[in-house]
């Protein structure tokens, strides 16, 4: 008798639960926090984009259409921006990459010590980029850098770092490059090491050299992890702005600002709200394309395991 | 192919002899199964062959060849691995010419060989699929044609059908041991399934604790043991161990007062004179529960039990629960149980070994 009804109660029960309603309870904060904090956000900057208005005059919005964004697009030094921020991209992916995978290829087996030598690569990641913006600055300086001290004393020439545009976006990837690789070889080594033992014996067995092992079966089972680290730096090291903001503070003159840096400027040096809501609608665009064709390219990597 | 040979081989694991001075030579075109329980030294001496692991002391020859110092990738030899090692990112057909492209094989070679291996296996319906889109004994038949691709010197086998379900595995074994004969590949075949061991082998190499116990062929394991782990090992349901101990002109069974003698019971002269304490081995299949008035002795049946048409019968001898065959007419009748005095193997209490007739001290 009393086991009927238990179980009556348990149908009624999940009955109840299995309700719209109740469903919808459960994502509510959720939802909630994710309209406040995201959708609202993004709506009302695609919004201001569409004005002439600044934040400093609340009052004064006029309706501009789209003449913002066809403002920006034929803006030359703004493109110059896009090609600066596409060449910095461009060196830290690459750089953080390749040396990554190669650093993450010799963690990868076990050694005595591997806790120890990964806490420390940890470190950099760990700091906030003004920190290590700072840091390189100060490392770079050159009359008083350790970086021309050490040229200097092997009889090189000083170079002035931070005051060439060139040498600045290397000197800007080297340190998002200091930064980000141990967060490559960190997702490389578990990518290395998810890889069953077996299969490496297998691959061994079936005679194949160290290098032919690495490139037909070490890196592409381990694709899938690396296609995300890549997604993930590719986009981070896009919308770099802190970096340069304690690094060169954009300089020489304007050469070194990204396009996050010119949101950021034309947002809160120049207080032109609506063009830097319309650049910052641009941004975004870029990054969910991006974004957008690595993930369908991983769904596709993923659907043959 | 070649002939494989072991001399005086330890794989010593930081103080663990995984493996204990083993020599053994299989001969070419020979397929020989290592059988014997978890941890005993069979798949380490497997990875050892293929060069996975090293040896701390003896050789592995290769047709006379000292390999020692070659890695497995210049050992020309194939394996197939108990759980799968097929390639996940790699097609089928991409898998199974992967020896053959490592090694730089050429083009037109390989499509001869691939359409050679696919004709052997069947697997022409398979060649454009992954890995994961086939069920496990197929996988194992896509490893297996991996392996014999490239014309190994030696195929080696790491349990390859334990992973696979009970149907298909009677099957591939069947297949497995067509394949090697048509081939003509010398095989060392890992497993402690004693039934794939028996009905495959040419020869059965048992082992235990590191060391080879018994290497005979699979009817002479199991009717000639060398020691009581080999009888006990080998067969199923378990040899029956019964305590012997002199008494009256025969040999009394444990403590139960039966005593077997050398009239009634066939017991051989030698083993009543023997000045050493014996244990009594005898198979299930060779104690018979028989109507009252046949020859045999009272001992008490414990419980009667049916598997298919047989019924088996188990009695208690101090300890140990020894199992039998129950030939009564009528299920239930009073009997009597009967050793056949063929299958009665004597074997020393003290280290185990078997004792024969000729060396009753």
């Amino acid at each position: 008798m009393t086991a009927i009804s238990h179980e009556r109660r348990q149908a009624e029960l999940r009955k109840r639960s299995s309700g719209r309603l109740m469903i919808f309870g459960f994502l509510s904060p959720t939802l909630a926090i994710l309209l406040f904090m995201v959708a609202y956000p993004i709506f009302s900057l695609v919004y201001y984009s569409f004005f002439n208005f600044s934040a400093l005059r609340q009052g004064a919005m006029k309706p501009m259409g789209l003449k913002n964004y066809k403002f920006l697009l034929s803006d030359p030094e703004l493109w110059e921006r896009f090609v600066f921020t596409g060449k910095f991209v461009f060196i830290c992916v690459a750089l953080q990459m390749l040396i990554g995978i190669f650093v993450g290829y010799q963690l990868h087996k076990n050694f005595r010590g591997r806790d120890l030598v990964f806490t420390l690569l940890m470190m950099p990641m760990m700091l906030s980029p003004i920190v290590v913006g700072f840091l390189w600055r100060y490392m770079l300086n050159s009359e008083w850098g350790i970086v021309n001290f050490l040229l200097h004393s092997v009889g090189l020439p000083k170079v002035d770092w931070l005051g060439q545009t060139n040498a600045a976006l290397w000197a800007a990837a080297a340190a998002d490059t200091w930064m980000w690789t141990p967060f490559i070889v960190l997702l490389a080594t578990a990518a290395f090491r998810g890889i069953p033992e077996t299969i490496h014996e297998a691959a061994e067995v079936d005679g194949a050299s160290p290098a032919y092992k690495f490139f037909r079966i070490t890196l592409p089972m381990s694709a899938p992890v690396l296609f995300i680290a890549l997604i993930l730096r590719l986009i981070d090291s896009f919308k770099q702005y802190d970096l340069f903001v304690a690094l060169t503070g954009g300089g020489p003159g304007s050469s070194t600002e990204t396009v996050s840096f010119s949101v950021a400027k034309t947002a809160f040096s120049y207080f032109y709200t609506g063009e830097a809501s319309a650049l910052a609608v641009i941004l975004l665009v870029i990054i969910i394309g991006l974004s957008m064709i690595l993930v369908r390219h991983l769904q596709k990597m993923s659907e043959r395991y | 192919m070649a002939e494989i040979a072991l001399r005086n081989l330890t794989i010593d694991f930081s103080g663990f002899k995984a493996v204990d001075d083993v020599s053994l030579t299989v001969k070419n075109g020979e397929f020989v199964v290592y059988l014997g329980p978890s941890g005993c030294g069979k798949t380490t001496t497997l990875r050892c062959i293929a060069g996975l692991v090293k040896a701390t002391s003896g050789d592995v020859l290769f047709d006379g060849q000292r390999v020692n110092e070659l890695s497995a990738s210049q050992r020309n030899i194939a394996m197939v691995f108990q759980f799968v090692s097929l390639y996940p990112h790699l097609r089928i057909r991409e898998n199974i010419v992967f020896p053959l492209k490592a090694r730089g094989v050429a083009a037109s070679e390989i499509r001869r060989k691939l359409d050679w291996v696919t004709d052997v296996f069947k697997l022409g319906d398979e060649l454009d699929r992954y890995p994961s889109a086939l069920p496990p004994g197929a996988r194992q038949k896509v490893a297996l044609a991996r392996a014999v691709i490239r014309d190994p010197a030696v195929l080696l086998l790491d349990e390859p059908l334990s992973a696979i379900d009970e149907q298909f595995r009677e099957e591939m074994r069947w297949e497995l041991g067509h394949l090697q004969r048509q081939l003509g590949v010398t095989t060392i075949y890992v497993t402690h399934d004693q039934r794939e061991a028996m009905s495959l082998a040419d020869r059965i190499v048992l082992m235990n604790d590191g060391r080879i116990v018994q290497v005979s062929e699979p009817d002479r394991i199991f009717f000639d043991p060398v020691d009581v782990f080999a009888g006990q090992f080998i067969g199923s349901p378990s040899m029956n161990l019964i305590d012997l101990a002199p008494a009256d002109g025969g040999l009394r069974l444990g403590d139960s007062g039966v005593t077997l003698t050398a009239s009634d019971d066939g017991i051989p002269g030698w083993a009543l004179s023997s000045s050493r304490p014996l244990k009594l081995g005898v198979r299930p299949l060779n104690v018979h529960l028989v109507d009252e008035g046949e020859p045999g002795v009272p001992l008490a049946v414990d419980d009667v039990f049916s598997v298919g048409r047989e019924r088996f019968f188990s009695f208690r001898i101090g300890d140990a629960v020894c199992q039998g065959v129950d030939k009564r007419r009528a299920p239930g009748a009073p009997g009597r149980v009967h050793f056949a005095p063929e299958g009665l193997l004597f074997f020393d209490a003290a280290t185990g070994r078997r004792v024969r007739a000729g060396d009753a001290a």
